[in-house]
């Protein structure tokens, strides 16, 4: 199939023939997304087109159509170029119109600045990263689904002198992607050879949350221990409707002209003749233009924003009723069996599993004025100490959920970290911090890790912002001369001992039945039994659940109200207006998890059930710990 | 055109001695820009020459004649730039070099040649208009003649009688505005002539577009304008240089979101914040070349960025023997500075976009970082070339904003006017629409119900914010010693944990433009108020701000009051009386405003409210802090039927209601913004008659109150609080005047709250004592009671100079048929002992 690699293979060859086709008139832009667009509709065209994820950056054939699943982690400036330009062709004398839209650079050839043809256009610069915190089966199977033949491009020669020569082989090996999972691996190994520095923020162990060096030539990936691309997304229309941590799937072209890394070494000459140019500092050169090699540029033809990164579901599943109802039918079955999942892998405490179940599918749905709503955040109390449990347990949520992070509360680490994404005004930058994820990503806090000690001011600063985090969702930015807030949608869950230090929407104290003697083999054979075909249920189970609608009827709103009238008469202590927002949030995340998109009588008899065996158990374990609430 | 004059300009230093003679003879010679290569003629002694030799010279040419000549067309002093001194003054001159930039040099050439033949043939300044009609500056479609001609008319003639600048305080607002600056430059000497955009809109829109469009070519025409303008009525005056006009306020562009690509090279104004600037670089302006065999010397104007190194030497015509002598090279000052978006302009979810702008000459370190500033200025855009010795280029283009205009926003809060430097503009329909709102007779309920709708109930609550949220009215009594009296009305909401104060908090600090929300817990005394720092790269000293300064004109909302250090909260006493903040820490003394309104949340010290308890006792806050607040809420569990249905309803509705439902309901965030800002801005109301009197009863009436059981039940401050709620309470009408209903209102809030934070448990009456002196009337009285039973009972028992500590309190509780705690009998024998009438030592009591 010809036309497929034609436009995969070099699409500025088909943006130049429509830019000539259209003599001048402005809207073969349109024209040009249009066809693009419709290129990738066809049935499963986008998995032909190579993905930045999973294939390695020297195999791509720079100016061809790729993709990437990432999130935008900081907005450039804009920036203006030549969208049109004329140049002096100097053998033959002529003149030539030339398109610059796509494109870093001009080509070769006397460029007439003075020219009346000269069009200045405006595009928009978006750092982007891989999804933080992304889950390896999350990336698998990404892979697994791309049809995309890469083979190393011919013109990989020209980056040859870039890479060390004992990784030709590796490569000429792989050539013909055959295991997926591993080309992906190799692929971060191969960037990590590229650059000696990203190494060094790999190398430290991904669960024990080293402390992150900011070397200066960081990727400013928000979580440490992250690998992969990052890219430099020029985005030509409509930026504004992107926002900082969107998550997006950018299909664009891939710019990694050599000549853009030249500038650095560049500056000192040409700043003598641009006096524009020397007024940057190294550092913002640094991050603004780094070498393309590592940084690749995409020119973003069409981007489609991700609503989740779950690969085992249809990207519009909800829009998709067929897809839904088919669900929906064995949802009750799934849910049974991921209960007791969670039940064996919290040692037999059933209830403890069934509120883990509601806190992976909650998910702020709207905002009043200030308040988040639906937000579900989760103090698992009672976790025993021997570290591996809480370790285990996050394995276990790695596996179900598509993006994911552990956060050891341990005074290191809250005093060193970096949390908040801080503005670097030298380099011109967002420093990005471990709060900057995407939305539905869970976060786990390890607070067994927390030992006696001091905070220092970056702790408290680190202590208030989870605070904010969890009660409004929201992470204030630091951005020097003032701070500004950016909404998010975090799932937290926090490990503790005794209640946690940390807010949080409900707590809940595990009672283990199960008494296994050693721990650590008890969990991994439960984990072990989870055959792929049902862990990949559950999956699908949390995400589905976690989307769909929800409403209450008029009916229930009357019968809810005259329960808490009740509830309030019998003991107006037991019963406050934030033990009902408590209720309806549990009411309705159960009924969701049921797969029920409105609340029933039984539902909602279930969730105060539900609260009340809840508080018993919490009830119990205040006696011995004397915390109050 | 511009292009002679403003290089001419650029190096017209005063050598002060020559200037008066010439001046008349040349302002009369030059009606128009053409004279400009007639006028060098009587002042310069040093090269004119070659000015006659090419009168429709070439660039170049011309270029060299300017550097030659010492120009000053208005007989304004002048000397060759390097040969002065005094570089300041030189600096200025050059200024509009850097500023308006000589990009367009090339193009200009060409109308060169033109003026002369049409200045020829016009003798007189009407002629002039009417020939000039046929020749624009290239690629433009600006006249000289006319353009200077219109301006001269506009600064003649143009009044503001509403200005409010106060810039223009104390100048006569009917008469033209712009003379009476030249006036004031007369004075002061300072050559630089502000003027405002949007003055020259409503003047002439023509002329506002072509000063907008062709800033480059307009602004120097403007020049010779005001110069010549000027110097026709001060032909004596002594300036440092000419004068330059700097416009402001274009009302083209107001956010850097939206500068666009058909930006470039126009005028625009935008709003953002300093967040670094550089060094001062110094640029060559000019380069001076010695031959290296005959010693020649030659000038070399810099273009660009380039110097055109002379090949051959004019003189011998020995080639490559030109040599750069850096010390008499010409430079100027020029600084990069880095613009930030200001928070306020951008939308959700963005980061903000940052600008280089450079400042040349005078401008430089105008401005600091962490300043908010408008700066008028040139947009410009330069291709970036990657490799000089490629061809290829960098498709890019590099931005900047050559700023002609720095105007601070902030720098006006320090000087009381303010709420003008970020004024919102309101358009017609949006000021129509919020008069409609407040002609409706609910308007009050509206709003209060607008405010936090995710919380429950609370009225009053809610219409006390709302009330603080507008603020009363400012009065200055400076002039007869009492200073200023506030306006800020602070709020102290306490009340069991739970009760949503925080998300009322939240939402108060989220709803006004400048707000600033703290915990009690997390700050300290430092972070509220101010400290200083070492910049690690100046190693200057510092002065940051802490929140309450940074939410002067805003409202601090400050949680968890109750956990705040006393030290910390020592802080707020003056800052909510006096509304200024006192500094003196290393070696920085002075007084910052704070007219911030407090809303504060404490919880009481039990956790729950104790009922039997007063507000005092219960969040243990000194008297003297409390007393400072006008409005004292309690936000209580109300625990009756009734309520917890409409709470359930509220809150279930909460959750299943759809986005659109809410906006009907509610009135938008939005339009509650811009309903008090526009109230803030514009509604001054001032007491009536009939409110002044009804005021007074008021106040009588709570006096009277309290005297019947010997009591005092309001005290004057009570009385200024009535009046800010009365104020307040009108604005939100709109009114400009308070009327008896807005007193009503004012003290039905007032007697809520009061009726909720000062009503003595043990009596059930309103006592303000209870807020003022931290005690009860009745408890007092009781007190007072034991220190006489007690000094019976002492001088019952005789002549006994010592008694057991321990017996006599068994014998007073004996003997009183009230049960006597230990504390009543410690606070007794204090009483006594403040008496002199006996002393404690240890566990003995001795009589004196």
């Amino acid at each position: 199939m010809p036309t497929v690699h034609d436009w995969i293979n070099n699409p500025l060859g088909i943006v130049d023939e429509m830019f000539a086709q259209s003599h001048s008139s402005p809207d073969w832009e349109k024209k040009v997304v249009e066809y693009f667009k419709e290129k990738l509709k066809l049935n499963d065209a986008h998995a032909w087109v190579p993905s930045l994820n999973d294939v390695p950056l020297h195999y791509m054939k720079p100016n061809s159509l790729v993709k990437f699943r990432c999130m935008v982690q900081d907005m450039f400036d804009p920036e203006f170029f030549m969208g049109v330009y004329e140049i002096n062709d100097p053998t033959s004398n002529s003149k030539q119109v030339k398109c610059g839209k796509y494109k870093d650079v001009t080509e070769c050839a006397q460029v007439d600045f003075n020219s009346r043809n000269t069009v200045t256009s405006e595009r928009q610069t978006f750092y982007c990263v891989p999804i933080p915190g992304e889950s390896q089966w999350v990336k698998e199977s990404y892979a697994g689904t791309s049809q995309a033949r890469v083979v190393p491009s011919t013109s990989y020669v020209q980056n040859r002198h870039k890479r060390s020569y004992e990784e030709d082989d590796e490569m000429d090996t792989q050539s013909q992607m055959k295991d997926v999972s591993q080309g992906a691996h190799s692929s971060a190994e191969s960037h990590g050879n590229m650059d000696p520095k990203r190494q060094e923020t790999k190398a430290p162990s991904q669960d024990s949350s080293p402390s992150h060096c900011t070397s200066s030539l960081d990727l400013n990936f928000p979580l440490p221990g992250e690998k992969g691309p990052a890219c430099l997304v020029k985005v030509y229309e409509n930026w504004d409707s992107f926002k900082l941590n969107d998550m997006l799937e950018v299909f664009g072209i891939l710019s990694v002209d050599p000549a853009l890394s030249v500038i650095a070494d560049e500056r000192e000459a040409s700043s003598l003749l641009d006096p524009t140019e020397g007024m940057e500092t190294v550092e913002e050169q640094r991050v603004h233009s780094p070498p393309a090699s590592l940084v690749p540029r995409l020119h973003m033809l069409y981007a489609q924003p991700l609503v989740h990164n779950n690969p085992l579901l249809p990207s519009s599943a909800l829009e998709n009723g067929d897809y839904l109802s088919s669900v929906l039918g064995e949802l009750a079955s799934v849910r049974a069996e991921l209960l007791t999942f969670l039940t064996h892998v919290l040692m037999g405490d059933s209830l403890a599993a069934e509120y883990l179940i509601l806190h992976l599918i909650s998910n702020v749905y709207s905002r009043r004025d200030v308040l988040p709503l639906g937000k579900f955040t989760l103090n698992l109390s009672g976790c025993p100490l021997s570290s591996p449990y809480t370790e285990h347990l996050y394995n276990v949520i790695q596996q179900l959920v598509p993006s994911s992070f552990r956060l050891c509360m341990s005074l290191q680490n809250m005093n060193n970290q970096r949390m908040v994404p801080r503005k670097d005004y030298t380099a011109n930058r967002l420093m990005s911090g471990i709060l900057q994820l995407a939305n539905n990503t869970s976060l786990f806090l390890d607070e067994t890790q927390l030992e006696q000690g001091q905070l220092d001011t970056t702790g408290v600063q680190n202590i208030t912002a989870l605070g904010n985090l969890i009660s409004w969702q929201k992470v204030d930015y630091d951005f020097n001369y003032h701070q500004m807030e950016f909404p998010c949608n975090i799932n937290v869950l926090i490990a503790s001992e005794g209640r946690s230090l940390l807010p949080s929407d409900c707590q809940i104290h595990l009672r283990p039945t199960l008494n296994p003697p050693n721990l650590e083999e008890y969990l991994s054979a439960v984990q072990v039994a989870q055959v792929p075909s049902q862990i990949n249920k559950y999956r699908i189970y949390l995400s589905v659940a976690r989307a769909l609608n929800y409403t209450i009827s008029d009916e229930i709103t009357k019968a809810v109200e005259e329960d808490f009238v009740e509830m309030r008469k019998d003991d107006p202590q037991s019963m406050s207006a934030e033990d009902l927002h408590r209720l309806l949030v549990v009411a309705r995340l159960l009924s969701l998890s049921h797969g029920q998109n409105t609340l029933s009588r039984d539902g909602w008899m279930k969730a105060k059930q539900l609260e009340v065996l809840r508080l018993s158990q919490t009830q119990q374990q205040k006696c011995v710990n004397g915390n109050e609430p | 055109m511009s292009s002679p004059s403003s290089q001419s300009r650029k190096r017209d230093p005063p050598t002060p001695a020559s200037e008066d003679p010439l001046s008349p003879p040349s302002q009369r010679s030059r009606a128009h820009d053409t004279s400009t290569e007639l006028q060098p003629m009587p002042t310069s002694p040093a090269m004119d020459a070659s000015l006659f030799s090419s009168p429709m010279a070439p660039r170049s040419v011309l270029q060299s004649e300017i550097d030659a000549s010492s120009p000053l067309m208005y007989g304004t002093p002048s000397s060759r730039v390097e040969g002065t001194p005094r570089s300041g003054i030189r600096g200025t001159p050059a200024r509009q070099r850097p500023d308006l930039g000589s990009v367009r040099k090339a193009p200009q050439v060409d109308m060169h040649s033109e003026p002369p033949s049409g200045d020829a043939a016009a003798g007189s300044e009407q002629g002039t208009g009417a020939a000039g009609q046929r020749l624009v500056i290239w690629g433009t479609d600006v006249n000289v003649g006319t353009c200077k001609e219109k301006f001269q008319r506009f600064l003649q003639h143009f009044t503001d009688p509403n200005s409010k600048e106060d810039e223009n305080a104390g100048l006569d607002l009917n008469e033209p505005l712009y003379m009476q600056k030249l006036d004031e430059i007369s004075v002061v000497g300072e050559p630089v002539l502000n003027v405002n955009c949007s003055h020259i809109q409503t003047f002439d829109a023509d002329l506002y577009r072509q000063l907008i469009c062709y800033p480059q070519e307009v602004i120097p025409t403007f020049d010779m304008a005001v110069n010549e303008l000027f110097f026709e009525r001060f032909p004596d005056s002594v300036l440092e240089h000419q004068i330059q006009v700097r416009p402001y306020s274009a009302v083209k562009t107001r956010n850097m979101r939206a500068l666009n690509p058909e930006d470039i090279d126009q005028l625009i104004t935008i709003s953002g914040m300093v967040i670094r600037t550089s060094q001062l670089i110094p640029e060559m302006q000019e380069a001076f070349f010695r031959c290296q065999v005959c010693a020649f010397n030659t000038r070399v104007e810099v273009d660009r960025g380039r110097i055109a190194e002379p090949a051959v030497c004019r003189n011998c015509n020995t080639t490559h023997s030109m040599a750069l002598v850096h010390n008499r090279s010409a430079f100027s000052d020029k600084q990069m500075i880095k613009l930030q978006e200001s928070p306020e302009d951008m939308p959700a979810g963005q980061t903000p976009h940052t600008t280089v702008v450079y400042a040349h000459n005078d401008l430089v370190d105008k401005v600091q970082p962490g300043d908010r500033i408008n700066i008028t200025g040139i947009y410009r855009a330069a291709p970036m070339r990657m490799n000089p010795r490629q061809s290829q280029v960098k498709s890019v283009y590099k931005t900047h904003i050559d700023a002609i205009h720095f105007r601070k926003t902030d720098e006006k809060r320090l000087h009381g006017v303010d709420e003008d430097g970020d004024q919102k503009l309101f358009t017609k329909d949006r000021v129509a629409m919020l008069k409609e709102l407040a002609a409706k007779p609910d308007v009050y309920e509206r709003l209060s119900s607008a405010l936090a709708p995710s919380i429950y109930e609370h009225e009053d609550i809610k219409k006390g914010i709302l009330l603080q949220l507008f603020g009363g009215t400012r009065k200055d009594f400076t002039q007869t010693g009492r200073g200023n009296f506030r306006a800020e009305i602070n709020i102290l909401l306490c009340g069991d944990p739970g009760t949503s104060k925080s998300q009322l908090l939240q939402y108060v600090f989220n709803l006004v433009p400048r707000g600033q929300y703290t915990s009690g817990k997390g700050s300290s005394a430092v972070g509220l108020t101010a400290y200083v720092m070492k910049d690690p790269e100046t190693r200057q000293l510092v002065l940051q701000t802490g929140a309450l300064v940074l939410s002067d004109n805003g409202i601090c909302c400050i949680d968890e009051f109750d956990k705040m250090s006393d030290s910390t909260r020592s802080v707020l006493h003056e800052v909510m009386e006096q509304q200024t903040l006192s500094i003196a820490k290393a070696g920085i003394i002075c007084q910052l405003n704070a007219r911030t309104s407090v809303l504060a949340a404490a919880n009481p010290v039990e956790s729950q409210w104790n009922p039997k308890k007063t507000t005092i006792e219960n969040i243990q806050l000194p008297h003297t802090l409390l007393s400072r607040f006008d409005l004292i809420f309690l936000m209580l569990d109300p625990q009756d039927e009734a309520y917890d249905r409409r709470l359930a309803h509220h809150l279930v509705s909460l959750y299943y209601q759809s986005e659109e439902q809410i906006e009907e309901e509610h009135l938008d965030m939005a339009v509650l913004k811009d309903y008090i800002a526009f109230a803030r801005t514009s509604v001054h109301p001032r007491l009536n008659e009939e409110a002044s009197q009804a005021l007074i009863e008021a106040y009588v009436d709570m006096r009277k109150i309290g005297s019947g059981r010997g009591m005092v039940s309001a005290y004057p401050r009570q009385l200024e609080s009535l009046i800010r709620l009365s104020e307040a309470h009108a604005k939100v009408r709109f009114s400009s005047k308070v009327e008896t209903i807005d007193v009503e209102e004012a003290k039905r809030l007032h007697r809520e709250a009061l009726k909720q934070s000062a009503t003595d448990p043990r009596t059930g009456f309103v006592d303000i004592s209870i807020l003022t002196t931290g005690m009860s009337a009745t408890a007092r009285k009781r007190k007072e009671e034991v220190a006489q039973a007690l000094k019976k009972l002492i001088q019952s028992k005789g002549k006994t100079p010592a008694m057991k500590y321990q017996q006599l309190f068994d014998d007073l509780r004996g003997q009183s048929e009230a049960a006597i705690t230990k504390d009543m009998f410690d606070e007794a024998l204090r009483a006594l002992a403040d008496e002199d009438y006996l002393t404690v030592t240890g566990k003995t009591v001795r009589l004196l």
